[in-house]
C-alpha cells in the first residue's frame, strides 16, 4: 500500500474527525480518486476503535439495560419481511433496474474506451512523429545525391575516411564512408567488428560511388557483441567470413 | 428465536442475524456484550453518565431500526460501535448536529471483541502501550480523540507548532495498530 505523503498525517485528523478547513476540502477530494489512502483511513479509523478500550471499566446504570429493553419492546420490528405481493410485480422494477445498471455500466465503458483511444492516439501521433524524423535521418544519410563532404586540413588532399556509430544494446550500426578508392570489379570493401574477444564480425560490404561515398545501414550483427574497434578490408564482392590482409583502415571506439 | 434466551458464547454475526429477524433476545445480547464500551467511551468525552446514558440509548436503538447499518464488510462489531459512540458523544459535546453517517463508517481491525476475555485482553494491551507513549504523544491523541479538538486546538493549547501536534496523533494511532499487529 502506497499512502500519499502529503495526506498522511491529515488521514489521521480526518478519521478523528477533527480535519477543518481547506486540509478538509482537498483531502476529501484525494479520498474521492485515491484506493490506498481511504484503506488507510479505515485502518485509521480501526485503531481509533482499539483507542476507546481504554476508557472500559465504567459500566452504565442497571436502568440502562431495562430503558433499552422496552424501548425495543415499543418499537417491535417485523420479525420477517411483510407479506409479498407477488414477484411479478417487482418485475418491472428489477427490469428498469437492471436497466439503469447496465446503462451505467455501459457509460462507464464507453468513458473509459474514450480515454484509452484518446491517450492511443497521443502515443500513436508522438510515434509518428519519431518515426519520420528517423526517416529523414535515414533518408538524408543514404541518399545519392547527398552532398558529402569531408573536412580535412587546408593543404592536405581528401583522405579515405570512415565513420561507425554502434549502439551495443540494440546491435544497430550506421558506417558512413567517403574518399574511397573505386575497387576493380568483382572486388569490394568490408566492413568487420572487432570484438573485445574472439574473431573478427563481417559488418557489411559497400562499394562507393562515383564520389567515393557509401553507406551501411544496420547490417545483421550476433546481439550487444562489444566491439573494440572497427576495421575494412579488400574482399570478393560476395564478402569474406573472415577478413583478408592487409587491413587498409582500422579504428577504435572513443 | 423470539423468546429464547440467546447464549453468551454466540459470534457476533449470529446476535446481528437475531437482530435482523426482530429477535428482541439478540439486543439484550448485543447491549450484555458491548454496552460497557460504548458507555465508557460516551462518558470519557462528555464527562456526564446521563448524556452517556443516552448516546448508549441512541446508538443502540438506532441499530434495532436498521440493523443492516452494520454488516461484516465494515469490520468488526466491537470497535464499530465505539467509534460511533465516540463520534456521537463528540457531536455532543459540541452541540452539534450528527456529522457522521453511521453508514459511511468502515472500521478495518484485527481483534476480535465477542469474547469476555478477547476484551478484556484488548483492554489491557491498548492501555500498555498507551501508557508507554511520550506523555505529549499520549496527551495529543486523548485530546483529540476524547475532547474532539482539531490539531490547532490542540496546538493552541499546548504550545507546540501543529505539525508536532499532528505527527504525534498519528504515530499515536499507528503505535496502537501495531501493538496489535504484533
Amino acid at each position: 500500500m502506497s499512502v500519499h505523503e502529503q495526506f498522511v498525517d491529515d488521514l489521521a485528523l480526518h478519521a478523528l474527525g477533527v480535519l477543518e478547513g481547506d486540509e478538509r476540502v482537498l483531502l476529501e477530494k484525494h479520498l474521492e480518486e485515491c484506493a490506498a489512502c481511504r484503506r488507510e483511513l479505515e485502518q485509521l479509523r480501526g485503531d481509533m476503535g482499539l483507542m476507546a478500550l481504554s476508557t472500559a471499566g465504567p459500566v452504565p446504570p442497571r436502568r440502562a439495560r431495562q430503558r433499552l429493553l422496552d424501548s425495543v419492546a415499543r418499537e417491535p420490528r417485523r420479525a420477517v419481511a411483510p407479506a409479498q405481493p407477488g414477484w411479478w410485480t417487482l418485475v418491472p422494477w428489477i427490469a428498469t433496474a437492471a436497466l439503469a445498471v447496465g446503462l451505467v455500466a455501459v457509460w462507464l465503458q464507453n468513458l473509459n474506451l474514450q480515454r484509452r483511444v484518446s491517450g492511443l492516439q497521443n502515443q500513436s501521433a508522438q510515434q509518428q512523429a519519431e518515426l519520420q524524423r528517423a526517416r529523414e535521418v535515414v533518408s538524408t544519410l543514404t541518399a545519392t545525391d547527398a552532398m558529402r563532404v569531408t573536412l580535412v586540413a587546408a593543404k592536405n588532399p581528401p583522405q579515405p575516411q570512415g565513420k561507425a556509430i554502434y549502439v551495443r544494446d540494440r546491435s544497430s550500426l550506421i558506417f558512413l564512408a567517403s574518399n574511397f578508392q573505386p575497387l576493380p570489379p568483382q572486388k569490394a570493401y568490408e566492413l568487420w567488428l572487432i570484438p573485445t574477444s574472439g574473431a573478427p564480425i563481417p559488418a557489411g560490404i559497400f562499394k562507393p560511388d562515383a564520389h567515393g561515398s557509401a553507406t551501411v545501414i544496420n547490417p545483421p550483427l550476433p546481439k550487444g557483441v562489444e566491439a573494440k574497434a572497427f576495421a575494412i578490408t579488400v574482399e570478393p564482392e560476395s564478402g569474406s567470413s573472415a577478413p583478408t590482409m592487409p587491413i587498409l583502415m582500422i579504428g577504435a571506439g572513443e | 428465536m423470539s423468546g429464547t434466551q440467546l447464549k453468551g458464547d454466540l459470534t457476533d454475526a449470529a446476535v446481528l442475524s437475531a437482530i435482523r429477524s426482530g429477535d428482541e433476545n439478540g439486543m439484550a445480547a448485543l447491549y450484555d456484550r458491548y454496552s460497557a464500551i460504548v458507555y465508557s467511551v460516551a462518558l470519557r468525552v462528555l464527562g456526564d453518565t446521563g448524556a452517556a446514558e443516552d448516546v448508549l440509548q441512541e446508538i443502540f436503538m438506532q441499530l434495532w431500526r436498521s440493523p443492516g447499518l452494520f454488516d461484516s464488510s465494515r469490520g468488526s462489531l466491537g470497535p464499530w460501535l465505539s467509534v460511533i459512540a465516540r463520534h456521537r458523544a463528540i457531536d455532543g459535546l459540541r452541540k452539534r448536529r450528527p456529522e457522521t453517517d453511521i453508514a459511511d463508517v468502515v472500521v478495518s481491525v484485527e481483534p476480535d471483541m465477542a469474547g469476555d476475555a478477547e476484551r478484556a485482553r484488548a483492554m489491557e494491551k491498548v492501555r500498555g502501550t498507551l501508557g508507554s507513549m511520550p506523555s505529549a504523544q499520549r496527551q495529543a491523541l486523548e485530546m483529540a480523540y476524547f475532547e474532539g479538538l482539531s490539531h490547532s486546538e490542540i496546538s493552541a493549547k499546548t504550545g507546540e507548532p501543529l505539525g508536532t501536534i499532528k505527527t504525534r496523533i498519528r504515530a499515536g494511532l499507528l503505535a496502537l495498530r501495531k501493538a496489535f499487529a504484533a
